[in-house]
């Protein structure tokens, strides 16, 4: 892959949100590490798909590599351009050329704007359209493109069902006409029929216009399903990066292994006859991650060396990037799985409240 | 005899000026003694509902009308008076719910709330109780189960709580639990123990177990018969094999091919259902699905389609059904 081919390329991001405590001086008595040393690019044309639990950071790289969250470290490249120093006018005039598209369209769409002003402000914004006949016209292509009748224009969020407010919003993303765009837990929220028409519009979009994705979602059967590249996260740092069938076919980090494995098939004969690697206990807390590898503590592969104090880097093995000591070893079959016992995990760290986390994602259907 | 024989449940909410709703209606499903049933559906098609007037658990309020009968072990539950209800709920039939920290009360400590239930139905007192209470904490998987009973709701994780709510629901043995989406709100690893817990539990205790989904994934790998609901009907009933074998109520055909499924590759394009859960026929009129129907003949709208029984205990409510056995993308590669 030449680098005209790569759009977007994040080297070691961090994003580190303080823990504050006190009454009267604010002290910080410490970091969650929400995203903590991410490596990824994105070619231009394709799907790269983010999976992982609630609290792994995917949802808060994805805002960081937008800057919409300021990392605490880092870089992101965007087509060459360098986004973390850029000063604040010419970030504003690069948004057009990256949108998002958000979990929940009720909450993130304004219940007060009609369709048309939704559509309209980014265009204003940005001085797209010299007139207001010309601005219609992008609208009304923009509506076709998304499948929804013109007759929206005029009409309120709240007097659409779930799939159409989610069209509204890859709409108001789409209607700038950008190259690239993050979508975070597109399908989540809707009922799984409806999913199904908004993955396929998804790649419909992809086809007939060119467009690049960065698809955040904890469903790694929707995820493999558009993605050409996926990365699982766990903790704050990518796990394992590779094609999307092949990270299918030979998942080599353990913890991508239990997620697999994790996921239901509708299928009785698949259901019955898979291998199940339960994993203990719960995600650690991101404000006091586990030493070493992240996932020693749940993994039932943890070896007694090595795993505990040092943490791995990703590598390349046979086509996939891994971070694991032992991925050939395991791949091999020369080491065995062992019971792991669960250990308590708080909910929040002891008590305290971090600033912000990233926006769990809670999977269900509401409409 | 069947444990629990819902026969013809309806739930209609009537307000003054408005149309009425008939969130359920018609529903007929039974359930065998130690059987795990599912009851599948998208929102609004009535699972849930279901569930609660089973229960008795839907809110009083004017305009609210339950019919129908929910026979359980012979006595029906819908004619019960309050007293009578409460002493079988919690003993006889439990429920999880979809959300254990609205479900679990905050200012409580997690043991204080599984020794109520031991208290009000198995009489037990203070110490007797608090032993009993950390033995079904560590059963459901709750590491230090004696620590966790002095502790709130939020002190646990998502999925720790969900393991409380399990262990206060069959804490009595009930011979029947509903589970209502109770792994929605989880991520999948924790949704992976916390199915292979309720498996455990209704294996070991034979407790029957109703599962209230919108997830194929999660019955396929625990039902042994499944409901598929539409519109607050049941529109298709088979065993586990046979329904995603060879579905036959367009509807199921049509969930089935809308899921990404994990073993199927990139590129391959869903076959969603058209429309949105709002393009409902009401069913006097005629199938609520065929707005939405690929199969739709005119027979379909007019009069609502009549249950059609197959063999194996087998049926669907649809006039023209997809032909057997159905076309399936994998079959066809």
């Amino acid at each position: 892959m030449s680098d005209s081919d790569i759009l977007v390329e994040v080297r070691d991001l961090k994003v580190h949100f303080p823990i504050k405590r006190g009454v009267l001086f604010d002290r910080t008595v410490g970091h969650v590490k929400a995203v903590d040393g991410v490596d990824l690019s994105i070619a231009r044309g394709k799907t790269y798909g983010l999976v992982g639990e609630s609290g792994c950071g995917k949802s808060t790289l994805g805002r960081a590599l937008l800057q919409l969250t300021p990392p605490t470290t880092g870089e992101v490249s965007f087509d060459g351009v360098e986004l973390t120093t850029l000063p604040p006018g010419k970030l504003r005039a690069m948004r057009k050329r990256m949108q998002m598209i958000f979990q929940d369209p009720m909450s993130s769409l304004d219940p007060r704007q009609n369709v048309e002003s939704i559509l309209t402000e980014g265009l204003q914004t940005h001085g797209i359209g010299g007139n207001r006949d010309e601005r219609r016209k992008i609208i009304a292509e923009t509506l076709d493109k998304v499948g929804l009748p013109r007759w929206a224009l005029s009409r309120y969020p709240h007097e659409f069902s779930g799939g159409q407010r989610q069209r509204i919003g890859i709409a108001r993303a789409l209607v700038l006409g950008p190259e690239l765009i993050v979508a975070d837990e597109p399908v989540s929220a809707l009922d799984v029929s409806i999913q199904a028409q908004v993955i396929n519009l998804l790649d419909e979009l992809q086809d007939s216009l060119g467009l690049t994705y960065l698809v955040i979602a904890h469903d790694l059967a929707v995820v493999r399903h558009i993605s050409d590249t996926v990365g699982v996260m766990y903790l704050g740092g990518l796990v394992e990066e590779a094609p999307s069938d092949r990270l299918y076919r030979e998942p080599l980090h353990p913890y991508t292994r239990a997620l697999m494995s994790a996921v239901p098939v509708p299928d009785p004969d698949v259901e019955d006859h898979r291998e199940r690697i339960l994993l203990a206990g719960d995600l650690p807390s991101p404000a006091n991650p586990p030493s070493g590898c992240r996932f020693h503590t749940r993994c039932p592969w943890a070896q007694p060396t090595r795993c505990a104090d040092e943490r791995p880097a990703l590598r390349e093995v046979g086509g996939s990037r891994v971070a694991c000591h032992w991925a050939e070893q395991i791949a091999s079959g020369e080491l065995r799985p062992h019971k792991v016992s669960a250990e308590i995990v708080r909910p929040e760290g002891e008590g305290e409240e971090p600033g912000v986390v990233s926006a769990p994602s809670e999977p269900g259907s509401f409409v | 005899m069947a444990l629990l024989e819902v026969d013809d449940l309806s739930v209609t909410f009537a307000r003054r000026g408005q149309r009425a709703v008939h969130a359920v209606d018609g529903v007929s499903f039974s359930v065998d003694a130690g059987e795990v049933v599912g009851l599948v559906g998208e929102s609004g098609c009535g699972k849930s509902v279901t569930s609660l007037a089973i229960m008795g658990l839907l809110p009083r309020q004017p305009g609210l009308r339950v019919g129908g009968k929910a026979v359980f072990d012979g006595t029906d539950l819908l004619q019960l008076d309050d007293r009578s209800r409460r002493g079988i709920r919690g003993r006889d039939i439990a429920m999880v719910f979809q959300d254990p920290l609205s479900s679990l009360n905050p200012v409580v400590p997690i043991g204080l709330q599984v020794t109520e239930v031991l208290t009000r139905h198995r009489g037990m007192k203070g110490d007797a109780a608090a032993k009993e209470a950390a033995r079904l904490l560590d059963r459901v998987g709750i590491p230090d189960p004696k620590r966790r009973l002095k502790e709130y709701p939020h002190q646990l994780s998502g999925g720790m709580r969900q393991r409380a709510l399990i262990a206060m629901a069959v804490a009595c043995q009930p011979r029947l639990l509903i589970a209502d989406e109770p792994t929605t709100a989880l991520d999948v690893t924790i949704q992976a123990q916390i199915l292979e817990l309720l498996k455990d539990l209704v294996r070991d205790s034979g407790t029957a177990l109703v599962m209230i989904t919108h997830d194929l994934g999660v019955v396929a790998g625990m039902c042994d018969s499944i409901n598929v609901l539409y519109g607050g009907r049941v529109v298709e009933t088979a065993r586990r094999r046979p329904l995603f074998r060879e579905p036959r109520h367009p509807y199921t055909v049509g969930l089935l091919g809308s899921v990404p499924r994990l073993d199927v590759g990139r590129g391959e394009p869903l076959n969603p259902i058209p429309g949105s859960v709002r393009d409902l026929l009401p069913w006097p009129d005629g199938c609520a699905f065929a707005p939405r129907c690929t199969r739709r003949v005119d027979a379909c709208v007019g009069e609502p389609p009549q249950l059609v029984l197959a063999h194996d205990g087998r049926s669907y409510r649809c006039v023209n059904p997809a032909p057997v056995p159905a076309p399936r993308e994998e079959e066809k590669r």
